[in-house]
């Protein structure tokens, strides 16, 4: 039985390499391992469609090296690593791809780093942000702008446009993306000169924070920053308006505060909230406004965070390609670290460490009537 | 703001007692360690946002109907995993393997059926202005609960110890097979336990649910730890053993967090519970004989 398999294996193996050339003749095929099925294919799904539509203006500006067509694969990790793993793999050695664009979440990235790295491909995530991703090998790239450079923007704002200068912080201490998010946002506080009044901490499973959030209310602070994720976040914002705290208290929250669902569950209590973002719907530059309206044509619905930065991705590896003047992943490598890209995310280079150079592209919110605005 | 932690801490305290209640009483009785009992405190949260969402009804019902459903829902867990066992006096490790299986299967099925993202009652549902006197506030619904959990206590206590089923119930905490001898219907009396149980824990998950705006199907796992820490402290199947326990763990827990660290909160909540267990093994209240209800 495993013999039989085995040479199946092999047998298809072989024609498959066989159809490899001929189809390298004139298309470049890269691939994308992304959550397409599951309860976390939202974000997969929104990933594929920013990298299709941007494959196909490419495409249709002529392709890339001289007139070969861009190709992708886009193969399902359902969010699990050993799949995540196992699609990689497939992408590698089947389809002998020289770049993998994906996967979609920080700890698939973290199973497949090691064997795509291993392997010498270039792999981009687009929605990685957790620290030391691209730590793993010279081979791994993010487009992803990680929490620790969107937070300093805005309390930058906070401090320059709100006149911030005494805050409290909070963060869930048993989470360690909240735990991640808080150290960021103690960092850019000290940076800035904030008087810190109080550090507290909560369970992210709590769902009392009055304790807390009454000895905030002693120390007459002009803001709050909170680290969690959403369900928390709308807790506390619930129970301090409870709580009589002032709407002239803002708020200020990281990446998991960054959800609709705040608005939803948190409503009218989460108004004036402060929240950096890489990438915001209502952007007014001509480029993103052009993605939006094409975006909405081609599926039907508004683009989010993870479409647009697929979408530039594409285009970085794209430009990338031909800058390389071959389809190879170590040409591919050197020329990915020349980017100079200006996409709907704002301007974009990458560091030598392979993360994303500037936070100039970031978008600073603020909740009103439960939807998120761009703070002026 | 000593006088609003000390509100806090009676509102987060009456929470704890309002969902230990129902798990006293089941305790106590039945004598069952029954840990699905989290899960009728959600069933009661999530049945009462079906009914104020979708058929429109006010406050008073959904907390009724949220609570009988959930008595509802315990009566057929009960008579489905734990007559069987109680028939065979199988003792209390099956009985609580048993549940331990059910509640983790009955948590993911709602989950499934529902999804785990937290769901929130209209906005205008309640009333949500407040009571202030200077730089106090306390909400209705805050009211509303310590009033709730006050009054279930004393309902309680009238119908353990001034009715005819308090007195069967009694019995029945006892001895099983006494009162079955007496002539006491151990079935339907069991029957009546869960229901008065399931209610109290589904009720708590109705106030709770709107005092905290955050309902899910995993709402009850996260206050059962509270809820055993309480009726070991009040005593098992001590009814003002648990309403004083409860509040005395809400002062605790906020207090702590205003002025000691909030990091320390869970250190002195459940250290007290070790302290108690280790000078009197009872519980503060419960006297040597365990099984009272």
């Amino acid at each position: 039985m495993y013999r039989s398999l085995r040479a199946a294996a092999l047998a298809l193996g072989i024609a498959s390499a066989a159809t490899v050339p001929a189809l390298a003749q004139d298309t470049v095929t890269v691939g994308a391992v992304e959550i397409l099925s599951g309860p976390a294919s939202g974000y997969g799904i929104a990933i594929k469609s920013g990298l299709e539509m941007a494959m196909d203006e490419i495409n249709a500006a002529g392709g890339v090296l001289g007139g070969k067509n861009l190709a992708l694969i886009v193969e399902d990790s359902a969010g699990n690593k050993d799949q995540a793993v196992n699609a990689a793999r497939k992408l590698i050695g089947r389809d002998k791809v020289p770049l993998i664009i994906g996967p979609t979440l920080s700890n698939e990235m973290f199973a497949v780093g090691p064997v795509s790295n291993g392997r010498k491909i270039v792999t981009i995530g687009t929605s990685t942000t957790a620290a030391g991703i691209t730590a793993m090998g010279d081979y791994i790239f993010r487009t992803a702008l990680p929490e620790a450079d969107v937070i300093p923007v805005t309390f930058k704002t906070a401090k320059e446009k709100l006149g911030v200068k005494t805050i409290a912080m909070m963060y869930a201490n048993d989470d360690a993306f909240a735990k991640s998010g808080f150290d960021s946002m103690k960092a850019a506080a000290e940076e800035l000169g904030f008087e810190i009044a109080t550090i507290e901490t909560f369970g992210s499973k709590d769902s009392d924070f009055s304790a807390q959030l009454t000895k905030i209310k002693s120390l007459n602070v002009d803001a709050i920053a909170v680290s969690a994720l959403v369900e928390p976040v709308a807790g506390i914002l619930l129970q301090a308006r409870q709580l009589g705290l002032p709407e002239t208290v803002r708020f200020i929250g990281g990446n998991g505060s960054n959800s609709p669902r705040l608005g939803e569950i948190a409503g009218e209590a989460a108004n004036g909230l402060l929240v950096g973002s890489p990438w915001f719907i209502a952007k007014k530059d001509e480029l993103n406004q052009k993605f939006v309206t094409d975006f909405q044509a081609r599926y039907n619905k508004a683009p989010d965070q993870f479409a647009a930065q697929a979408y530039d991705t594409m285009k970085i590896v794209a430009e990338a390609i031909d800058r390389a003047g071959s389809a190879e992943s170590d040409k591919i490598r050197e020329a990915l670290l020349a980017t100079d890209h200006t996409g709907v995310m704002g301007p974009f280079k990458f560091t030598e460490g392979r993360d994303p150079a500037s936070a100039e592209g970031v978008v600073v919110l603020t909740m009103q009537g439960g939807k998120f605005e761009i703070f002026e | 703001m000593l006088a609003q932690q000390l509100v806090n801490g009676l509102v987060l305290g009456a929470t704890y007692a309002l969902f230990a209640l129902g798990l006293t009483l089941m305790f106590g009785v039945l004598r069952v360690i029954n840990l699905t009992y989290g899960f009728y405190f959600s069933v009661g949260a999530l049945v009462a946002l079906w009914l104020a969402r979708s058929v429109g009804l006010p406050i008073w019902a959904v907390v009724l109907l949220g609570g009988v459903a959930a008595g509802l829902v315990a009566v057929v867990v009960d008579g489905v995993l734990l007559t069987r066992l109680r028939r065979t006096k199988a003792g209390e490790l099956p009985s609580l393997m048993v549940t331990l299986g059910a509640v983790l299967a009955l948590y993911s099925l709602s989950a499934i059926w529902l999804g785990t993202e937290i769901q929130r009652f209209p906005f205008d549902f309640v009333d949500s202005s407040a009571f202030e006197i200077g730089d106090l506030r306390i909400s209705l619904v805050q009211i509303l609960i310590v009033c709730v959990t006050f009054a279930l206590v004393g309902l309680l206590f009238v119908l353990l110890h001034y009715t005819r089923v308090g007195l069967m119930i009694r019995a029945l905490a006892e001895n099983e097979d006494t009162a079955r001898l007496m002539g006491i219907n151990v079935d339907a009396i069991v029957i009546v336990v869960s229901f008065v149980s399931g209610l109290l824990g589904g009720v708590g998950g109705v106030l709770i649910g709107l005092n905290f705006n955050a309902i899910q199907p995993f709402m009850g796992e996260t206050m059962m730890l509270r809820g055993f820490a309480v009726i070991i402290i009040g005593g098992l199947g001590d009814i003002r053993g648990a309403l004083i326990a409860g509040v005395l763990l809400g002062m605790f827990e906020v207090l702590t967090a205003s002025y000691i660290s909030s990091s320390a909160k869970e250190a002195v909540a459940f250290g007290a519970l070790v302290l108690t267990l280790w000078f009197r093994p009872t519980g503060l209240f419960g006297r040597k004989e365990v099984k009272r209800a």
